[in-house]
C-alpha cells in the first residue's frame, strides 16, 4: 500500500492543475463570446502573419 | 438581469471610471452572423482614424470600441452602414453592468471547484467502499475532508446566502433543504471521521453542490440571454438632439432639452422629444408607435412623439414633454412593471418545491426523533437524519427543469427560434389564444407596389427616375419593383423634394410629379397609394399592398387547427386590417388600437381565464407583449419589442410557429416526467434511509442515478 503515498498526491496534483487551468480561462474571459470564438477560428485573416 | 430599480440608480455609482483618453463606445450589430462579418466589422473600424481597438462579440451581436474622444459615434455608424452592416448606438454606461456577467462567471468558478472536489473525493471513496478499514479508511476520510470541507464552503455559497435570506423573511425555499443537507452531511461526516466511524458522506456533500450548481448555471444562462427590456429601451432612446437657440443650431444631449425648447429634426432622424411642430412640413413614420403603415403628414400644429422617425423635410419641434415624461419612456416604465409581474409565475418546479421542502424536513426530523427514542443514541439519530436529507437530495429537482429548458432551447435555436425566458416554454404550453399584430408581424414592414401593369414603357422609365430621387419608403418600394422589371431610369432634371408632398422634376421639358394625391388636387383615398403625374395629364394612382409574411396563411391555419383562438390587434386603420384578416381566412380583428388599449384587451382576456400568446414587433406592441401570458416577436422587430418578448423568431417566415408549440408541449411533459422520476427515486430511497440502511455508497448511487436519468430524459426529445 506504500504506493498510495505517491499516487494520492499525484492524482490530487493533476486535478489541481485542471482546476487552475479552468480558473485561468475564466479570469481571462474566455467564455464571454462562445459563438464568436467558434467562428473566429474559421477566418483566414491572420493565417500568414500574426495580428499586429 | 438587472431589476428595474437598479436601472434608475444614477450612473457612475457602481460603474468604474473609464480611462478618459480612450472612451469606450458600444454599437449594436443585429445583422452579423459569421466569421466574415467579424473580420469585416473589425477591419472597417480599424480604418477609422482614432479607433484604437475594436472587438466584436458575436454572441451579443455588438462591438466594443476603444477610441479617442475625438471620434464621433456617427462616423462609426456611417462607416459600418457603408460597409453593409446595420449599426445602432448603445448607451455603454447603461449596459456595462449587465455586460460583465459577473454572476455567471462566479457560478462557473464554483462549479469548477465543486467538480474538482467531487472527482477526487469520489476516487478516494472508492477505496473505502471496496473495503478499506481501520487506519487506511481513516486516512482516506481525512484526505476527503481536507478537500471536501473547503470546497463545500466555497461552492455552496450561493445556496447558503439565499437560504439565509429566505429564513430571515420567514419563508422556505429550495435552498433551505439544500443548505441543511450539505451542512449536515459535512458536519456528521467530520464528526464520524474524528471518531473513526465507518460512514462519511463527504462525496455526497460535494456531489450535491456540484449537481445543484449545474442546474443553477443552466438556469442562469437561459436567463442572462434575456435582456432586461427596460435597460435596452433606455439604451435605444435617441441620445442627441439639435437645439435651436438664439438663431443657431447647437447639438446637445437630449437630457439638456427642457420643455418649451425648440429642437430641429432632420430627415431620417428620430424625434427626440414629445412636442408640437412649429415650422416645416414633412412626413413621419410612426409605424413603431401606432402600427400605421401609411406615413403621417406633419405640418405646423401636428403633435409628435419621441421615437417616431422624420422622413422627408426639416421640422422645428417645440418640446411639450421631455425625458421620463415622454410617451416612449412611459411605455418603457410600464413594461418594466409588467415584466416584474411575469416573474411571479409559479412553475411546475416551484409547486413541486412547495410540497417537497417542508415534507423532507418533517420526515428527517421524525426519523431522528424516532431513532433517538428507540436507541437513546444521539450520534446514530443525527446520522439517520443526515442520510434522509442527503438521499432525498433535490439534485433531480434542481436539474429536472433547467435540463429540459436547455435541451429544448437548443433544439429551437436550430429551428430559428430564440427562447429568452426560462419559464417561457412552460407558459407557451398553456396558451389557448393567439393574438397577432399586423404591420411587421403578419405583413412584412415594407410595402410592395402592385398594379404597374397600367403604365406604358415611357411612363415606367420616368417613374423610375423620379422614384430613385427620393428616400421615401414608397419611392423605395417603387424603385425595387421597377428594377425587378428591368426598367431603365429616365434622366430627370431639376429634381426637387417637397417635404410632406412628394418629388417633382423635369423630363423632356415637361413637369413630372410623384407624391400625395392631395398635392395634385385629388382625394387621398383609403389604403396606401401615391399619384404620378406627367405634364398636365390626369394623375395616375399607384396603389401599394402590404406583403404578407412568408407562410403566414399556413401558420395561422395550423394554429387554428390546434384549436387555438387566433385574432388580430392592430394600430392601423380598419380598412387595411380587414384586408389582411380576410386573406388569412377571416380572422376576428380589432383596428386602431393604441398601445394601452392593446394591453387592456389582453388583460381583459386574461381576466376571463384565457392564456394569451401575443406576437408583435413595434413599440406599440411592447406593453401588450410584456402583459401577455407569453410573447413572441419576429427578428425584424424593434429592439425594445424583441427584448420584451419571451421568444424571437429569427427565420423570415412564420412557418416555425407550429413546431414551437409542439416542442413546448413536449417540454412540459418532459418536466412532469422528470419530477415524477425524482419522486420515484425518493419513494424507494427514503424508506432505506429511515431504516438506517443508507450507506454512503447507496446515497452516492441514488444521487448520481437520479440526476443522470432526469438529464437523459431531458435530451430525449423528438424534433
Amino acid at each position: 500500500m506504500d504506493v498510495l503515498a505517491v499516487l494520492i498526491p499525484i492524482s490530487l496534483l493533476l486535478g489541481a492543475v485542471g482546476l487552475v487551468a479552468f480558473i485561468w480561462t475564466l479570469k481571462t474571459r474566455q467564455y464571454d463570446d462562445p459563438e464568436g470564438d467558434a467562428q473566429r477560428i474559421l477566418r483566414s485573416d491572420y493565417d500568414d502573419y500574426p495580428k499586429p | 438581469m438587472a431589476c428595474p430599480a437598479c436601472v434608475g440608480v444614477p450612473e457612475g455609482v457602481a460603474v468604474q471610471p473609464e480611462p478618459v483618453e480612450n472612451a469606450r463606445l458600444m454599437v449594436a450589430l443585429p445583422g452579423i452572423h459569421c466569421a466574415a462579418c467579424i473580420s469585416g466589422v473589425e477591419r472597417t473600424l480599424e480604418q477609422i482614424p482614432g479607433v484604437a481597438k475594436s472587438s466584436v462579440n458575436l454572441t451579443m451581436r455588438r462591438v466594443a470600441i476603444q477610441a479617442a474622444p475625438s471620434v464621433d459615434i456617427q462616423t462609426i455608424i456611417d462607416a459600418l452602414d457603408n460597409a453593409g452592416y446595420e449599426a445602432q448606438e448603445l448607451d455603454s454606461s447603461l449596459l456595462a453592468q449587465s455586460d460583465r456577467d459577473d454572476y455567471g462567471r462566479m457560478l462557473l468558478m464554483r462549479l469548477g471547484v465543486a467538480g474538482f472536489a467531487m472527482m477526487n473525493v469520489m476516487l478516494l471513496s472508492v477505496a473505502v467502499w471496496s473495503g478499506a478499514d481501520a487506519a487506511t479508511r481513516d486516512m482516506m476520510h481525512w484526505i476527503s475532508a481536507a478537500i471536501a470541507l473547503p470546497a463545500v464552503a466555497f461552492a455552496g455559497m450561493p445556496f447558503y446566502t439565499s437560504a439565509l435570506a429566505a429564513l430571515r423573511g420567514r419563508r422556505l425555499n429550495m435552498d433551505v433543504p439544500i443548505t441543511l443537507a450539505i451542512l449536515l452531511a459535512a458536519g456528521t461526516s467530520l464528526y464520524e471521521t474524528a471518531h473513526g466511524g465507518q460512514h462519511a458522506y463527504f462525496d455526497a456533500a460535494v456531489a450535491l453542490a456540484f449537481f445543484l450548481l449545474t442546474g443553477r448555471y443552466l438556469e442562469h444562462r437561459t436567463r442572462s440571454s434575456a435582456r432586461s427590456a427596460a435597460q435596452e429601451l433606455a439604451a435605444l432612446e435617441v441620445q442627441r438632439a439639435i437645439k435651436w437657440a438664439d438663431g443657431t443650431e447647437v447639438t446637445v444631449p437630449v437630457a439638456q432639452i427642457a420643455v418649451g425648447d425648440v429642437v430641429i429634426v432632420k430627415p431620417g432622424a428620430n424625434i427626440p422629444v414629445d412636442g408640437v411642430v412649429m415650422t416645416g412640413q414633412s412626413e413621419v413614420d410612426r409605424s413603431f408607435m401606432t402600427g400605421e403603415a401609411v406615413p403621417m403628414l406633419a405640418q405646423p400644429g401636428t403633435s409628435l412623439f419621441a421615437g417616431e422617425i422624420n422622413l422627408s423635410g426639416v421640422l422645428h419641434v417645440q418640446a411639450s414633454a421631455v425625458g421620463k415624461d415622454t410617451e416612449l419612456r412611459r411605455i418603457s416604465d410600464m413594461v418594466a412593471i409588467a415584466e416584474g409581474g411575469k416573474s411571479k409565475y409559479s412553475t411546475l418546479a416551484d409547486r413541486a418545491v412547495q410540497l417537497y421542502a417542508p415534507g423532507v424536513h418533517i420526515l428527517s426530523a421524525v426519523a431522528a426523533v424516532g431513532w433517538y427514542i428507540y436507541t437513546q443514541d444521539l450520534r446514530l439519530a443525527l446520522n439517520i437524519a443526515a442520510a434522509v436529507l442527503i438521499i432525498t437530495c433535490p439534485c433531480a429537482l434542481g436539474l429536472a427543469v433547467p435540463a429540459v429548458t436547455t435541451a429544448v432551447s437548443g433544439r429551437l435555436f436550430r429551428k430559428g427560434v430564440l427562447v429568452k425566458h426560462e419559464t417561457a416554454l412552460e407558459r407557451l404550453a398553456e396558451v389557448d389564444t393567439v393574438i397577432f399584430d399586423k404591420t411587421g408581424t403578419l405583413t412584412l414592414g415594407t410595402p410592395k407596389s402592385d398594379d404597374l401593369a397600367g403604365l406604358n414603357e415611357v411612363q415606367k422609365t420616368v417613374l423610375f427616375g423620379l422614384a430613385k430621387g427620393s428616400d421615401h419608403p414608397l419611392s423605395a418600394a417603387l424603385s425595387k419593383t421597377l428594377a425587378e422589371q428591368n426598367v431603365v431610369a429616365a434622366e430627370i432634371t431639376d429634381l426637387t423634394e417637397h417635404p410632406g408632398c412628394g418629388t417633382e422634376g423635369r423630363w423632356a421639358g415637361k413637369r413630372v410629379r410623384l407624391g400625395r394625391a392631395t398635392w395634385m388636387g385629388g382625394e387621398q383615398g383609403a389604403g396606401l397609394s401615391v399619384c404620378f403625374q406627367m405634364g398636365d395629364l390626369d394623375p395616375i394612382r399607384l396603389s401599394f399592398d402590404e406583403e404578407l409574411r412568408q407562410d403566414a396563411a399556413e401558420s395561422v391555419a395550423a394554429l387554428r387547427s390546434r384549436g387555438l383562438d387566433v385574432q388580430i390587434l392592430s394600430g392601423d386603420g380598419p380598412h387595411a386590417v380587414k384586408r389582411v384578416a380576410q386573406s388569412l381566412g377571416g380572422l376576428p380583428f380589432e383596428a386602431e388600437q393604441t398601445p394601452i388599449q392593446k394591453a387592456d384587451t389582453i388583460a381583459g382576456l386574461a381576466a376571463e381565464g384565457r392564456r394569451v400568446l401575443m406576437i408583435g414587433d413595434g413599440l406599440n406592441d411592447t406593453l401588450a407583449l410584456a402583459n401577455a401570458h407569453v410573447s413572441m416577436s419576429p427578428a425584424s422587430a424593434l429592439n425594445a419589442a424583441r427584448v420584451a418578448s419571451d421568444f424571437v423568431l429569427i427565420d423570415k417566415g412564420l412557418g416555425g410557429l407550429d413546431g414551437v408549440f409542439d416542442l413546448a408541449h413536449q417540454a412540459r411533459s418532459r418536466i412532469v416526467e422528470n419530477l415524477s422520476l425524482a419522486s420515484f427515486y425518493n419513494l424507494i430511497a427514503v424508506p432505506l434511509a429511515i431504516a438506517g440502511m443508507a450507506t454512503p455508497l447507496i446515497a452516492a448511487l441514488a444521487m448520481s442515478a437520479s440526476s443522470l436519468t432526469v438529464t437523459l430524459n431531458a435530451i430525449r426529445l423528438k424534433s
